[in-house]
């Protein structure tokens, strides 16, 4: 057996570490001896080494979800994305509505440009999902309105790690010339994406989701039909002007080798990561009161979110010590408020007190799956013993027929 | 979360974890909180004829401070009589477990457990 080396990390939604081959390919556009130059200089080889390396990474990026590379902006990551999409299209379209629809579930960067949104006039309708995280495409279409220019609804969920039907949604959207967002930071390389097949008007996308680096992103932004937005970031008219600020060539190259590695390897990623997830699951099958938050089935590979009832989240992490999880837990968050995505599901607030959301990636192994069951297995034991929930559940009290002094 | 070593101490070693008997009449049960705070204590004390507690047992669902508060808070209540147990304050717990500003509702639930499990207590007799 080969060492085991703790912690260790399932928290690859979070974040994921840089690829080394794409860390090694990066190091080359820093240096002096390297290519360093600025992409926008055209007067010298500097610049036009610069501005080749992001070429090849942008259309590296683009293939990945068979777009243009033309239709790639470069961003600082996906909440910028977001923000630059949402903000971007209301502001452009605001003569023709000023409404916009999205779901109670999405990212903190789409909810709260919206946010902003209407407190400069925008109306917003926030649906819920359906108890499974999924988008109910009647309610959708039943809140569509002469004024509605937008929507936004993101491809997989960062907690539950759901796959919204975006080309159904695309379809209602088209119909109704309605733009449509997607917020795909979550799902790229990790679902097959063709933009040729979607009606999707602006997806956000994100670099350290996929073995990339911190701190780079990008729009796509349909060419055909073409999609107009308003830039948030004025400056030097860099990115065809919806982006200014000069080009950070290192974080380009790297998002653009993840992505070629990412669509390269997908298939096989998935194929492991689903064996390893299954293997997860399957050692906490035989505990009681144990819930997968979400659809199973329509599920990104990587992603388990599950909840070990009559415990709490953080003291479950507590003694978790070897795993890097994160919680649903409202001890876990500095509003004190448990997940929003998981209360949204209409599950009670105890369920999302009780969760932790375990993420698989490319450097997960089958020994860090068989030590995550085991010393979680362990922890919700001893904090059973420790419950009085447990207790009560033990001796049939239905716990909803109490009044708690909620506090 | 990052917490004192007390914490720490108090959540891998819980003291007097378990359950008394809730029906006798020498026994005092508070619980409080609510599942969808995510906190919940019980705290039970069984007091002697001359009204000094004699034994403390709690069950907490709750963060880790939670436990900790809990257990410290039984550990204290030993020996004392119902009037000095009453005494303990929710600032006390916070202090004594190095509670960070935003755990210290943790200290105030098991102040109000140790109230609770007295009036029941005292209910009783």
């Amino acid at each position: 057996m080969s060492e085991l080396k703790t912690p260790i990390y399932l928290d690859y939604s979070a974040t994921t570490p840089v690829d080394p081959r794409v860390a090694k390919k990066m190091m080359r556009y820093l240096t002096p001896d390297g290519v360093f130059g600025n992409p926008a200089s055209r007067s010298h080889s500097f610049g036009w080494e610069s501005d080749n390396a992001v070429t090849e990474a942008r259309a590296n990026v683009a293939a990945l979800i068979n777009a243009d590379p033309r239709e790639i902006v470069w961003t600082s990551g996906a909440t910028e994305s977001d923000n630059l999409a949402i903000k971007g299209a209301a502001h452009f379209n605001q003569r023709r509505g000023k409404h916009i629809i999205t779901m109670k579930t999405e990212h903190k960067a789409v909810l709260d440009s919206c946010r902003q949104l209407e407190r400069e006039g925008y109306e917003i309708t926030y649906l819920d999902p359906q108890a499974n995280g999924l988008l109910d495409l009647k309610a959708f279409k039943a809140v569509i309105r002469d004024d509605t220019t937008l929507a936004s609804i993101m491809h997989v969920n960062n907690e539950i790690g759901v796959i919204q039907d975006i080309k159904a949604i695309g379809e209602i959207c088209r119909e109704n010339k309605i733009i449509f967002h997607v917020d795909a930071a979550q799902s790229a390389g990790k679902v097959p994406i063709d933009m040729d097949n979607l009606k999707v008007d602006l997806m956000s996308f994100s670099a350290h989701k996929i073995y990339g680096p911190k701190g780079i992103g990008a729009l796509y932004v349909r060419r055909k039909p073409r999609i107009r937005i308003e830039a948030q970031m004025h400056g030097g008219g860099h990115e065809r002007g919806m982006r200014s600020g000069t080009l950070a060539t290192h974080q380009i190259v790297g998002m653009g080798e993840a992505f070629r590695l990412a669509k390269e390897e997908m298939a096989k990623d998935n194929e492991r990561l689903m064996t390893l997830r299954t293997r997860l699951l399957d050692g906490f099958r035989d505990m009681e009161e144990v819930y997968v938050n979400g659809d199973l089935e329509q599920r990104v590979a990587g992603n388990l979110n599950i909840s070990f009832n009559h415990v709490e989240g953080e003291s479950l992490m507590m003694s978790l010590k070897d795993l890097a999880v994160s919680s649903g837990s409202a001890c876990t968050s500095a509003s004190l408020e448990p997940s929003y995505v998981l209360r949204a599901l209409g599950r009670n607030d105890e369920l999302a007190h009780s969760s932790l959301r375990f993420t698989l990636g490319r450097f997960s192994t089958e020994e860090e799956v068989d030590h995550a069951i085991k010393e979680t297995r362990k922890a919700v034991e001893k904090l059973r013993d420790l419950s009085p929930l447990w207790d009560m559940y033990k001796e049939g009290i239905d716990l909803s027929s109490i009044e708690w002094a909620a506090h | 979360m990052a917490y004192g070593n007390k914490v720490i101490d108090h959540y891998e070693n819980p003291r007097n974890v378990g359950i008394l008997d809730k029906d006798a009449k020498n026994i005092g049960t508070g619980m409080v909180g609510a599942p969808a705070c995510g906190d919940v204590m019980k705290l039970q004390i069984e007091v002697d004829d001359d009204g000094i507690i004699k034994d403390a047992k709690f069950k907490t669902y709750g963060c880790g401070s939670a436990i900790a508060s809990s257990s410290l808070l039984t550990e204290w209540v030993k020996g004392k009589t119902l009037d000095e147990a009453k005494e303990i304050k929710n600032t006390d717990i916070a202090k004594e477990l190095e509670l960070p500003p935003v755990k210290v509702h943790c200290s105030v639930l098991a102040e109000d457990a140790i109230k609770a499990a007295i009036d029941d207590f005292q209910s009783k007799q």
